[in-house]
């Protein structure tokens, strides 16, 4: 058994997923309360858009301050589609939302094969500061700043007629999320994970060893864009109003923050900044308001205190915290493996500050 | 097996080579030997398709490179090493040697991690270790490059070029900065590898590049001034005065 997980990639990352998706059937179903899974679906929606970015850009090394643009962009086609039919099952508006945001992906990869580092960079932020402005130039189509409405999904009757539309959100976004690393555990683990790291690290060896440089930067945007859009889309279903407001260049910016804290390249990671991203304005906002401060300085706490996580996640872990954790798990190894302590002291100045 | 005839390099109105030829046919191994800033490495960047000549061919087993994009050349059976070694610090000697071997994306089957992918990791995985072998360093297969020695490194790219099965192998100064021992064992492996391809090497070890070459091309500043047998080079007094007599003098 033990060598058949070993050598069965399917198997291993199918039987870790499945019981993922198990934990969290139960968890949202008797566990938490509504609030949570209404805060958790949003952990997902970011979580499947960020673990698309890390591949880019962790594991490809592209660079891209347009994600939030991208996921505007699944947002829209599931908006817009829904106004012109809404009676299409929600299955296809998310594949329609990741077929148009992999198609957008692959024109800006196109661009990004030929653009490297801070240009990339600058041509990527373009498009999150200028996408946010087309609505309002095509308002009969897109709603204008006002936005589109659209209708929170509903569960479907076998579940029940007092079935919480919330709770069945929270069960698609999860599953789409449980679906997305799934398949991205896949290909990180793969030899196209492995053609993405041979162009990120060396691109002339990349192509000496047969690689079309080029191509594979352009699948690896598609694929993170594919990812953008399918968030996009839930996000959507989830704030159920698409406006442009919602895709400000903010939101690009943290969803690029995200990666970093939780550890650039790492899946794990993109689950841990996302949740970050989700639960530290939640936690400061309601310690900010605990300390009785007149309101313009209750504010601005969160704010301060997003600022000084950033800086000391990444002073104290520059690998980011999966990587932080990993690293840590393999000092404690260390210490129990030698009982001698003092061999293994290096990894204990982490611990304190974890 | 490769035909180079009569090309032009150019940079910003340098001229880099100038009308430069050179002949490697099966079985054989041919040296490109000439001072510094001769032309030899861009000689072979013009070759594996990183730098388009301004004027003549390149035909590979009859076909013109000419117009090929440097990605597919492993995939046609020519493989080249680099200089700067260009090993992949984050991938393990072992991952390295296997992602020599041209291949072709399957996405979906790697999304889905079918069986099939799996399968193929490792058949790549059993090559790049005999590979290893043969080069005498499977041993290090689970170690990163970057603590490995040189000379180890050496040995790890020429495994890895070999994954390609090329017919043709392009190994750009394979013996720089080896000991006197490594020299004489790359030596051995050139000679085993010459039964199943050409090979070209571009090399300042003039002695290791008389004592392994079948026929030897001497460039010096982008043209071909003697190209022969390893005792014709010796004789020749062009050479002698542009290159090895310089060499001489310096040392």
């Amino acid at each position: 058994m033990n060598t058949v997980l070993r050598n069965s990639t399917l198997l291993r990352h199918g039987v870790f997923f499945l019981g993922l998706a198990a934990l969290l059937l139960v968890l949202t179903s008797f566990v938490f309360d509504p609030y949570t899974n209404y805060n958790v679906t949003e952990v997902a929606i970011y979580a499947i858009c960020t673990a698309g970015l890390t591949v880019l850009t962790g594991i490809n090394g592209q660079v891209s301050l347009g994600h939030g643009a991208l996921m505007m962009i699944g947002a829209y086609t599931t908006s817009v589609l829904l106004t012109w039919h809404p009676d299409l099952p929600l299955i296809l508006m998310l594949l329609a939302s990741m077929a148009t945001t992999g198609i957008a992906g692959a024109i800006v990869g196109i661009a990004g094969a030929r653009l490297r580092g801070p240009y990339l960079a600058g041509a990527t932020l373009a498009l999150a500061v200028a996408l946010p402005q087309v609505p309002s130039h095509f308002a009969s189509v897109f709603g204008g700043n006002q936005g589109l409405n659209v209708p929170t999904p509903a569960p479907p009757a076998f579940l029940g007629g007092d079935f919480s539309p919330e709770q069945w959100l929270a069960w698609i976004t999860l599953a789409a999320a449980v679906i997305t690393f799934f398949v991205l555990a896949n290909l990180v683990r793969g030899a196209t994970g492995r053609r993405f790291r041979m162009v990120r690290d060396n691109e002339v060896a990349a192509r000496l060893s047969g690689i079309d440089v080029a191509r594979t930067q352009v699948l690896a945007y598609m694929i993170s864009a594919a990812c953008a859009g399918l968030a996009g889309s839930l996000f959507a279903y989830w704030v159920t109003v698409t406006s442009p407001s919602g895709f400000t260049l903010n939101l690009s910016l943290s969803l690029l923050t995200a990666i970093v804290i939780g550890g650039l390249g790492s899946l794990a990671g993109a689950v841990i900044g996302s949740f970050i991203l989700v639960y530290l304005p939640v936690w400061t906002g309601g310690f900010a308001s605990s300390l009785n401060l007149s309101s313009n300085v209750a504010n601005n706490v969160p704010l301060a205190i997003y600022g000084i996580v950033l800086i000391v996640a990444i002073l104290v872990f520059p690998r980011g915290i999966a990587g932080g954790i990993g690293s840590i798990a393999r000092g404690a190894t260390r210490i129990i493996r030698s009982s001698r302590g003092p061999t293994a002291l290096p990894a204990a100045p982490e611990s304190p500050s974890q | 097996m490769l035909e180079v005839a009569g090309i032009d390099v150019r940079f910003e109105g340098v001229v880099a080579l100038d009308g430069v030829s050179l002949t490697v046919r099966a079985n054989q191994i041919v040296g490109v030997i000439g001072p510094n800033g001769a032309g030899k490495t861009t000689l072979f960047n013009a070759v594996s398709r990183f730098v388009s000549p301004a004027g003549g061919t390149i035909t590979y087993k009859g076909q013109s490179l000419l117009g090929v994009p440097a990605w597919r050349l492993a995939h046609m059976g020519i493989a080249r090493t680099l200089q700067g070694l260009g090993l992949w610090p984050t991938l393990t000697v072992l991952e390295n040697v296997v992602a020599g071997a041209p291949s072709r994306t399957r996405l979906a089957s790697d999304l889905l991690a079918l069986p099939g992918a799996d399968r193929r990791t490792a058949a790549l995985r059993d090559e790049a270790l005999v590979n290893l072998g043969e080069l005498g360093v499977a041993d290090r297969a689970s170690g990163y490059p970057g603590a490995l020695p040189h000379g180890i490194q050496k040995r790890v790219i020429i495994a890895r070029a070999l994954m390609a099965h090329p017919s043709l192998l392009l190994l750009d100064e394979p013996a720089s900065g080896l000991s006197a021992t490594d020299v004489n064992d790359l030596i051995d492996v050139l000679r085993s590898l010459r039964t199943r391809m050409a090979i070209a090497l571009v090399e300042h070890h003039v002695d290791m590049v008389m004592a392994v070459s079948d026929r030897i091309t001497v460039l010096n500043l982008g043209q071909v001034i003697a190209s022969g047998t390893p005792a014709e080079i010796r004789a020749n007094s062009d050479v002698a005065n542009a290159y090895l007599g310089q060499k001489v003098a310096h040392a």
